[in-house]
């Protein structure tokens, strides 16, 4: 497979109030033409950020983004505006990410609009096709966004993100505003979607077992960087880096033949304007050697016991050779 | 956003005329208008002919409002203000709201620098009192009803742009704006297609809470004698000539302050109105 | 379970300007017990946790019917005067949204200490002290220096062990805490929900955990309950629950859940979406989404079916 998108040590830095907040801290990874890459961690992670530099909605401070294989980490405005032919977005919010006043069908026929794509007729015969591929009614393209549930509302966001045919869909935490009963069904289309169009997606989400059950390969995250990378049955089977493993024993869960023994972490993610030096996480972590105050460890191939090795940043796994700076 | 937000305009017409206060005011304005526009047909006499009748007669059956100095007819000098007041009042609101609208709009959605700047400037413009920048900017332009219009629209973009500029703020924050970035809008259509729409419910509440202070601001400079010029009938160009007989002619002062006052405050009722079904947070059990 | 119920409900219907949101809902509570109510957003639990603190605004909202027995002594009867006795002195309550139910302008060593003084009696000094140990109790660390602090200031699972604190601070024997970490993160959702875990053996409190996650539940409660449109459909020993699901609504959300599938197949699904309160027909209310229907399911209402196991449905999961 070659690579969609390929990231390279992004920074993104924001000013704020004096101080400067490193929301992404030297992010790199590689994502294959029709591949699921989950991006998972807890607020304040980066994780959101990442998918907007990515879609330059937030510019970056450093670093590359490449997307079939050109660079455009600096493009100009207008070649920007081309190139997100081929990259959408679809955000948690399904009641603030369609503007209120546009009926749904001038929400789903924009981006052919503005890309100066067909004409009357088969515009509206595409929104049409949409409408019918998320699973919405065809009247649907008369009314205002206001008159949907939280679910439909995110099937138009869907539509009006997949009318351009992109081959790289971000979803912003898709489903983390819906229902349990509502979040299934959302799912469930992202995937069928995924394999019908051949879509590469960057999965973002705060919830592991909606990461699990749609992503090829999963980056877990702590505050603005990777700590482990690797495909899902990996993560999930033999977690690697201490936080990870954390992260994954709090999840609750009814079936008690899935519950892990929990490990409580002391403290909360801290403040990004003020990261610690040394590993991001050795502040919380029970295993943190004297080393991790100090030195920031790569994310770096390294061999896993009883497991596949992967790239994860952590002091506590030897080896490897360094691909970050 | 509340729902009332996006009501269409013939619901937002029957919400509006629902309200008692609001619904007098609105028969006051249509009879106000409905005078102003038909004023030549309505009018029993020239309204700037002299000596129609004697001068300073009190009302009577031939001339309901009384006489003026120079002997023309009140009533028929009232229908042909309203046409005057209400025209520029209406044109010193039209420059407010698009100037401060776009103002206000651009520099919030452009951010940074642009909006310190800009910022910066509507806080000078606000330091002033209105009417005295607007008798400044009439100084500069010279005298008249157009010219008191553009002044009083003038000193009254600093307030719109502001409320404007951080309505768009919040807006801006909204995801959609995002997602018309990314499906690659340019920041026109942005402006145009996505700002602009969300932006009118507050801009015709600004735009009706204002028309009424833009009357009285006209007719204060006429008063004054900045605006309206002799022998122009308009509202408080009449109010100022009849001040010197207030004592023994109040009929010249009184009438022309009653149009004024029922123009006003019937602006004020249905700008009132309005401002409470379009804010997003009145409440929806009205 | 005693035979004394520390908390009984007792067919609670409850009406928001005039349409019910709330149907003979009835479940109790023991001394030291953990309940947890669960449902997806609009099934009424917030509205009941709210009914029990007579904290419902009314209007809109009123109880139409039942009673809510806490002690003994019926919640509905009481005037306002004995209800903030008992509310912040024998029941405690905190909420999902700490930064919202916190006060911003009061430091919150006062607004841990007003209960104090309010209900216990307690001089300044003597508040602070007690102050102070309670924050040291929801594990706030060097906690006399942070009482001076502003909620601004302190992070959300920080603002949570807060309100944990003044929901505690006069010993209450009932907690009842709505979507306590649903705003936090899952790290943060394991410190809490331990030390509420914790604080409930320590203080013998009983706990009403109202939440839409069923995983905390499961983990959390002895015993839950499900809610579904206005109505309780199922309540059971957790782990009987959760091993085996009879409700079909209990059945159908929990197979929905990603967590009980294998990774990238196709979820089950719960076709259309819960009715609004006017539209709920006199059936089970469940039964226009659901695959087991009857036809008796439509039209007649099942009646709640006795203790361990309770549940409203004609054609249960065996």
């Amino acid at each position: 497979m070659s690579a969609l998108l390929e990231v390279t040590d992004l920074k993104t830095h924001y000013a704020s109030g004096g101080t400067t907040i490193r929301a992404l801290d030297g992010v790199s990874f590689t994502l294959a033409e029709g591949e699921v890459l989950g991006i998972v961690g807890e607020s304040g992670c980066g994780k959101s950020t990442l998918g907007r530099t990515i879609l330059r909605l937030v510019e970056p401070t450093s670093g590359s983004i490449r997307f079939q294989g050109e660079d455009i980490t600096r493009l100009g405005r207008r070649a920007m505006i081309q190139r997100r032919r081929q990259m959408q977005v679809v955000f948690q919010d399904p009641f603030g990410s369609l503007n209120p006043r546009h009926r749904v069908g001038e929400i789903v026929v924009e981006p052919l609009e503005v890309h100066g794509i067909g004409d009357r007729r088969s515009r509206a015969a595409r929104v049409a096709e949409l409408l019918a591929l998320v699973g919405l009614p065809a009247d649907a393209a008369g009314r205002y966004p206001h008159e949907f549930s939280g679910g439909q509302r995110q099937r138009i966001a869907i539509a009006r993100a997949l009318v351009l045919e992109p081959k790289l869909l971000i979803a912003d935490e898709p489903v983390s505003a819906l229902d349990v009963s509502i979040q299934s069904q959302i799912i469930n289309l992202l995937a069928e979607l995924r394999v019908r169009l051949g879509l590469a997606m960057l999965f973002i989400s705060h919830d592991l077992s909606v990461i699990r059950h749609v992503s090829d390969r999963i980056a877990v995250m702590y505050l603005g960087r990777i700590v482990e990378i690797a495909t899902t049955a990996e993560i999930f089977d033999n977690p690697a880096h201490p936080y990870t493993r954390a992260l994954l024993s709090a999840v609750p869960h009814t079936d008690p033949a899935r519950r892990r023994e929990r490990i409580l972490l002391p403290g909360e993610m801290p403040d990004p304007a003020h990261p610690p030096g040394g590993c991001a996480f050795h502040t919380r972590c029970h295993h943190a050697l004297p080393r991790c105050a100090v030195e920031r460890p790569l994310l770096t191939l390294r061999p896993i016991d009883g497991g596949a090795a992967r790239e994860v940043a952590c002091h506590l796994i030897e080896g490897g050779k360094g691909r970050d700076v | 956003m509340s729902t009332a937000a996006i009501l269409p305009p013939r619901r937002l017409i029957a919400r509006t005329l629902g309200a008692p206060g609001a619904m007098a005011g609105s028969v006051i304005l249509v009879v106000l208008v409905i005078g102003a526009v038909f004023a030549s047909l309505l009018s029993p006499y020239d309204p700037n002919a002299t000596r129609v009748c004697p001068r300073l007669a009190a009302p009577s059956l031939a001339h309901l409002f009384g006489c003026d100095l120079f002997g023309r007819d009140i009533f028929s000098r009232i229908l042909h203000g309203a046409q005057l007041s209400l025209a520029v009042g209406l044109l010193t609101v039209a420059i407010s709201l698009v100037a401060g609208t776009i103002f206000g709009m651009v520099i919030a959605f452009l951010g940074g620098r642009i909006d310190r700047i800009g910022v910066r400037m509507l806080d000078v413009m606000l330091g002033f009192p209105a009417i005295v920048l607007a008798i400044l900017i009439v100084a500069v332009l010279g005298v008249g009803a157009f010219n008191a219009a553009l002044a009083v629209g003038i000193s009254g973009i600093p307030r719109i742009a502001r409320v404007v500029r951080s309505a768009t703020l919040t807006l801006v924050g909204r995801e959609f704006v995002d997602s018309a970035r990314a499906v690659g809008a340019g920041q026109t259509r942005i402006l145009r297609r996505h700002l602009l729409p969300n932006l009118m419910p507050i801009v015709i509440v600004l735009g009706s809470l204002d028309l009424g202070t833009a009357i009285l601001s006209t007719a204060t400079l006429s008063f004054l004698g900045l605006g309206a010029q002799p022998p122009q009938a308009e509202w408080g160009a009449m109010l100022s000539a009849g001040r010197e007989f207030m004592r023994y002619a109040p009929w010249t002062m009184i009438f022309p302050g009653l149009a004024l006052f029922l123009a006003v405050m019937s602006v004020n009722l249905v700008g009132d109105r309005l401002s409470h079904i379009l804010d997003p947070r009145a409440s929806k059990h009205d | 379970m005693t035979d004394a119920p520390l908390l009984a409900v007792e067919g609670l219907s409850v009406a928001m300007g005039g349409v019910p949101v709330l149907e003979d809902v009835s479940f109790s509570i023991a001394p030291g017990e953990t309940l947890g109510l669960v449902g997806e957003s609009g099934c009424g639990k917030s509205v009941t946790a709210l009914s029990i603190m007579r904290l419902l605004p009314d209007p809109p909202g009123r109880i139409t019917a039942g009673r809510i027995l806490f002690d003994g002594v019926d919640m509905t009867s009481l005037d306002i005067k004995a209800l903030r006795a008992i509310r912040g002195d024998r029941i405690g309550m905190i909420f999902q949204e700490p930064m919202t139910s916190l006060n911003p302008v009061f430091t919150i060593g006062d607004q841990i200490g007003e209960s104090l003084i309010v209900h216990r009696g307690l001089s300044g000094a003597a508040a602070r002290a007690e102050t102070a140990r309670l924050l040291d109790l929801v594990g706030i660390p060097a906690a006399k220096k942070q009482l001076g602090r502003y909620p601004h200031e302190l992070s959300g699972g920080q603002r949570q062990r807060v309100m944990i604190a003044i929901a505690l601070a006069c010993s209450p024997r009932l907690l009842i805490a709505d979507e306590p970490t649903t705003a936090l993160d899952v790290t943060v959702q394991a410190q809490i929900l331990d030390l509420i875990g914790r604080l409930r053996v320590e203080f013998g409190m009983a706990v009403l955990l109202i939440t839409h996650d069923l995983g905390v539940v499961a983990e959390f409660c002895d015993r839950v309950a499900v809610m579904y449109a206005g109505r309780l459909v199922e309540e059971a020993p957790s782990a009987r629950l959760f091993a085996n699901p009879r409700h079909r609504y209990t059945e159908a959300l929990l197979h929905t859940m990603p967590a009980a599938n294998p990774p990238g197949r196709k979820l089950p699904s719960i076709s259309g979406a819960v009715p609004a309160p006017a539209d709920r027909g006199a059936g089970c209310i469940f039964a226009p989404r659901c695959g087991f229907a009857l036809p008796r399911c439509a039209s007649e209402l099942p009646p709640l079916t006795d203790p361990p196991h309770r549940l409203r449905c004609w054609n249960p999961a065996a």
